[in-house]
């Protein structure tokens, strides 16, 4: 995503770029990928950052401005309701903001103050913190449950350090999941990957697909040549790289380096089951777009002891989207914990196997577990198909190392390398998610190539 | 080029790069950021169209200097006479 954002920037101004992407499908981490008769999002739970047709200022707004695309071209659907499942209480919220803020009221009726405070500073704040989120907001908040259970989601849709973020991260997040919001296209991912395409191909960016970088060969602290798969070599004034720090680390075979940059690889990795069912996910007790639950005393995000921790995770149903007078062909629920990739990794291959369809299994269990009204035997009889995809999974298809989806723990957000002519843009400049992504693409491309060329 | 003409264009790209703006009513003495919802990044998408659609070069220095139409039409207007001559 950052990268298509980025490549068209630079395109719409006239330079000449290349974008290179080493998988034959666009989109990265969120990507689609056909299995059976079904085409999945690989990682599309919700598009952050929604807000109404007209709403100015804010980062899906701006996408739409500095990429010259019609916000209809993305079709996106505002979510039903969302909720946050701990043991003691829920918490839910929508796209109007009240109702989270009184669903706080309701259950935390003396911290309605402080959640009001916070919400100013909230939408106020132009200064990026890096001190501890759970730090922070104690000097907010009084209950230990209200803290946990909003750091839960927080957490979850985008830090990349386990058990806690850097409070500037917290509220970039604040605003994207609660103050703004949920949507989905009803087609999925694919609308906005096609718009993306579209966009790129107006503005003149050459696209190689399934042509990846091997190696970037440096000279005097600049990359003087790129390698690809092909053993083709380009050169350019600029890169930008979307693959990831370490990554990118690795494509410059210098051994101090990569030591360096190994201990930057992100530890959290998830799991993730697609469950196709023969009914709607309502008629099965299932009734929020998102649901981000927890069953331990705290949040535990962290990389596990084991392959999985089915102990918080998150509930999505795609279906749950206002979708108009349409809705989904088909019946989804889809469900994510957090999972150890070097377990993963370490399997057999017939032990991969079998710990997939185990894992698909417990999880639909935890699922049912969590949600009200729900039995599982009547759950895991109206599967009637199914995926897993696993860390190893998501390294596969998009090298990302460690199968980090958040990637680094240590951000780059200057986007600068020691390479001068080097840039990392998307996750690891510390802008993820659908929308965060696309946001960096865009802010790198201005930054280290539009304004350089002046 | 006059400083009118000059105004128009500016006003020409604002509309292009941010077509959800109302552009009917901008005072040429207020600042445009004041009175519009633009941001840096909006800011950049003029020079760069000054640049791809007229050839005039903006340095990052003389960002300030396009303020507001009035102080636009000041700085460009002997630029565009230059870029004509
Ligand atoms: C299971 C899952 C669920 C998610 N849910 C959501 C969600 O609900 N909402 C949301 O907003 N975000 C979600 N995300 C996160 C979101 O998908 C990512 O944050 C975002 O897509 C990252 O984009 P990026 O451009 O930074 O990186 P990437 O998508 O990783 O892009 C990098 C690209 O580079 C390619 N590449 C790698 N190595 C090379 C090479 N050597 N040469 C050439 N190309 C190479 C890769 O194939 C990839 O296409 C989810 C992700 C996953 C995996």
């Amino acid at each position: 995503m950052s990268g298509l954002a980025a490549a068209i920037r630079v395109g719409m101004y006239g330079k000449s770029v290349l974008l290179l992407e080493r998988h034959t499908v666009a989109g990265g981490l969120n990507s689609y990928y056909k299995i059976g008769k079904y085409t999945f999002d690989v990682g599309l739970h919700a598009v952050t950052n929604y807000v109404e047709k007209g709403v100015k200022g804010t980062p899906l707004t701006k996408i739409f401005r500095q990429l010259r695309i019609d916000r209809d071209s993305f079709g996106l659907c505002p979510q039903t309701q969302s909720r946050i499942s701990f043991p003691e209480t829920n918490l839910l919220f929508s796209n109007d903001f009240d109702q989270l803020r009184q669903s706080i009221a309701d259950r935390f009726p003396n911290e309605v103050h402080n959640f009001d405070k916070f919400t100013v500073l909230a939408k106020t704040n132009k200064e990026y913190s890096k001190a501890s989120a759970r730090g922070e907001i104690q000097s907010f908040f009084n209950d230990p449950l209200l803290m946990e259970m909003l750091l839960c989601p927080l957490l979850y849709y985008g830090s990349a350090t386990e058990n806690d973020m850097e409070f500037g991260q917290f509220l970039i997040l604040f605003n994207s999941i609660f103050l703004e919001g949920f949507a989905r296209p009803y087609e999925g991912i694919k609308p906005i990957i096609n718009s993306l395409l579209k966009r790129a191909k107006e503005v003149g960016v050459e696209r190689k697909m399934g042509l990846g970088v091997k190696k970037l060969g440096t000279e005097s602290n600049r990359v003087a040549e790129i390698v690809l798969d092909n053993g083709s070599i380009v050169t350019a004034d600029q890169i930008l790289s979307s693959i990831g720090a370490p990554e990118t680390q690795r494509l410059i075979h210098d051994s101090d380096r990569c030591r360096k940059s190994e201990e930057n690889i992100g530890k959290l990795a998830f799991i993730e089951s697609i469950a196709v069912l023969d009914q709607p996910p309502l008629d099965l007790g299932f009734e929020d777009t998102i649901v981000f639950f927890n069953r331990s005393h705290q949040v535990k995000y962290e990389r596990p002891n084991d392959l999985v921790d089915y102990r918080s995770g998150i509930i999505c149903s795609p279906n749950h989207y206002d979708y108009g007078d349409r809705s989904l062909k088909e019946n989804i629920i889809r469900v994510t914990a957090q999972a150890s990739e070097p377990m993963w990794r370490a399997l057999s291959p017939e032990d991969y196997q079998k710990q997939k369809q185990l894992a698909f299994d417990r999880l639909l269990e935890t699922a049912a577990s969590v949600t009200p009204n729900t039995s599982v035997e009547k759950l895991k009889t109206s599967v009637k198909f199914r995926d897993v995809f696993s860390p190893t999974t998501v390294t596969r298809f998009t090298g990302r190392i460690g199968g980090a989806i958040y990637g680094a723990p240590i951000k780059s957000s200057d986007g600068r390398t020691e390479i001068e002519n080097l840039f990392i843009c998307g996750t690891d400049q510390g802008y993820l998610g659908i929308i965060g992504s696309m946001i960096s693409g865009i802010a790198m491309a201005n930054a280290h190539v539009l304004s350089a060329a002046s | 080029m006059t400083a009118d003409q000059v105004k128009k264009i500016i006003l020409d790209i604002i509309g292009e790069i941010a077509p959800d703006e109302d552009l009917s009513d901008v005072k040429p003495d207020v600042r445009l950021r004041d009175q519009l919802d633009l941001d840096s990044m909006d800011f950049l998408d003029i020079v760069m169209e000054l640049r791809k659609q007229h050839g005039i070069e903006v340095p990052e220095a003389d960002y300030p200097k396009l303020a507001s139409l009035d102080s636009c039409a000041e700085y460009l207007t002997p630029k565009f006479a230059e870029s004509a001559a």
